[in-house]
């Protein structure tokens, strides 16, 4: 999925650029992207290394145990792949807490951290595990109790009330969260299904040999 | 005092009193603060430097695609269909770059309230999308890459999957509650 909508994007970008007759657009546009990419790698330095120094003062401490208290069940029931006592569970419930608090930029590095950990229980460290793909799946769905961004621009405008959109924002996330988190374990229901039928199949082979 | 600048005054004091806390609490159990900061911060350095092929090849695709006209194609070319579900065609450019790309969807709903009004139907609604989703291609990218995986099985089908939940329910329920 992400080769054919990498592909297709630049595909059709210079199709479109060359039908409408202004293909010389096309270089500058890719150095210009490709510079602001590594700017954007680089400023994250700053807020990685930071957050990440507090993370583990968090976590030396216990301090972390008095954060994730009530995240704890949801947490255990969404990755079962997870120890619970393991880091990557520690830098998940972190992460779950700072986006349900709207704190953006700290979430990113927890989930990094997260993604990290997780890899060292992975077997295949080029493959998306099962807890990856759910972990990734309720970031992209942002579970937010403050959308901090959307009610400054409000406010900037001229809102008579800016906070008005706070419940439907709350409702259209609650919607993108189920559906995330509802396609991913069915998702992991198929694989497994697939799975057991090619360890029987082989299984098969075997006996008849 | 109204609940926007309670919000406000939330948002503002959340990261300080955490770090407060933290250390408060790391120094009564008796924690070296300093040293264990020092031993968390070094592996920033890391993971975001693995981060830059990932994130040049992810961003080169999206800047060619908005900047060279193919996205502005596509959405008018099926902006009648939607239109006629009650989705209008000023917040198509939006629910379409919200999962691509973050600062072009945030550059998007602020013209749109700019121009419409904040307090509009379309003002709100840009709102409501801009709000309740993320964007799926970020962070699919960043987290990813951080840890070098290639093969990210059905991971962006589902993230597309929540993001066009979560743009249909906000148009739906603008359109009830605000409508």
């Amino acid at each position: 999925m992400v080769n054919l909508l990498w592909g297709f994007m630049i595909i059709a970008a210079i199709l479109v650029a060359a039908i409408n007759g202004k293909i010389e657009i096309i270089t500058p546009i890719i150095f210009g992207s490709a510079e602001k990419a590594v700017a954007i790698a680089i400023s994250l330095i700053s807020i990685m290394a930071f957050w990440l120094g507090i993370m583990k003062i968090i976590e030396k401490s216990g301090f972390i145990h008095i954060i994730i208290f009530f995240l704890k069940p949801v947490a255990y029931w969404l990755f079962p792949g997870i120890p619970r006592n393991h880091r990557a569970m520690n830098a998940m419930l972190m992460n779950m807490s700072a986006n349900l608090l709207g704190m953006g930029n700290a979430a990113t590095p927890f989930g990094i951290k997260a993604m990290e950990e997780m890899q060292k229980l992975n077997k295949n460290p080029d493959t998306a595990t099962d807890d990856m793909c759910t972990f990734l799946a309720i970031n992209t769905a942002s579970l937010t109790l403050i959308p901090t961004t959307v009610l400054a621009i409000r406010a900037a405008t001229g809102a008579q009330n800016p906070t008005d959109i706070i419940g439907t924002t709350i409702i259209a996330t609650l919607c993108s969260t189920t559906v995330a988190v509802l396609s991913d374990r069915c998702f992991r229901f198929y694989n497994r299904l697939k799975n057991k039928r090619v360890f029987s199949n082989n299984r098969n082979v075997n006996n008849s040999r | 005092m109204n609940i926007f600048s309670v919000l406000n005054i939330i948002s503002i004091y959340i990261v300080p009193c955490l770090i407060l806390l933290a250390l408060l609490f790391a120094y009564f159990r008796g924690v070296k603060v300093f040293e264990t900061f020092v031993e968390g911060a070094k592996e920033g350095f890391g993971m975001s430097v693995r981060l830059i092929p990932f994130l040049v090849g992810m961003m080169v695709a999206i800047g060619l695609f908005r900047d060279s006209g193919a996205m502005e194609l596509i959405t008018g070319a099926i902006a009648p269909i939607l239109s006629w579900f009650g989705i209008p065609s000023e917040i198509l450019p939006l629910a379409f770059m919200r999962p691509v790309s973050g600062s072009s969807a945030l550059a998007i709903t602020a013209e749109i309230m700019n121009s419409h009004g904040p307090d509009s139907l379309l003002g709100r609604m840009a709102s409501t999308m801009q709000g309740s989703t993320d964007t799926t291609l970020f962070v699919l990218t960043v987290y990813f890459g951080a840890v070098g995986i290639k093969k990210t099985r059905y991971a962006l089908t589902v993230g597309l999957l929540a993001d066009l939940a979560g743009i249909l329910a906000a148009i739906f329920i603008c359109n009830m509650v605000f409508g």
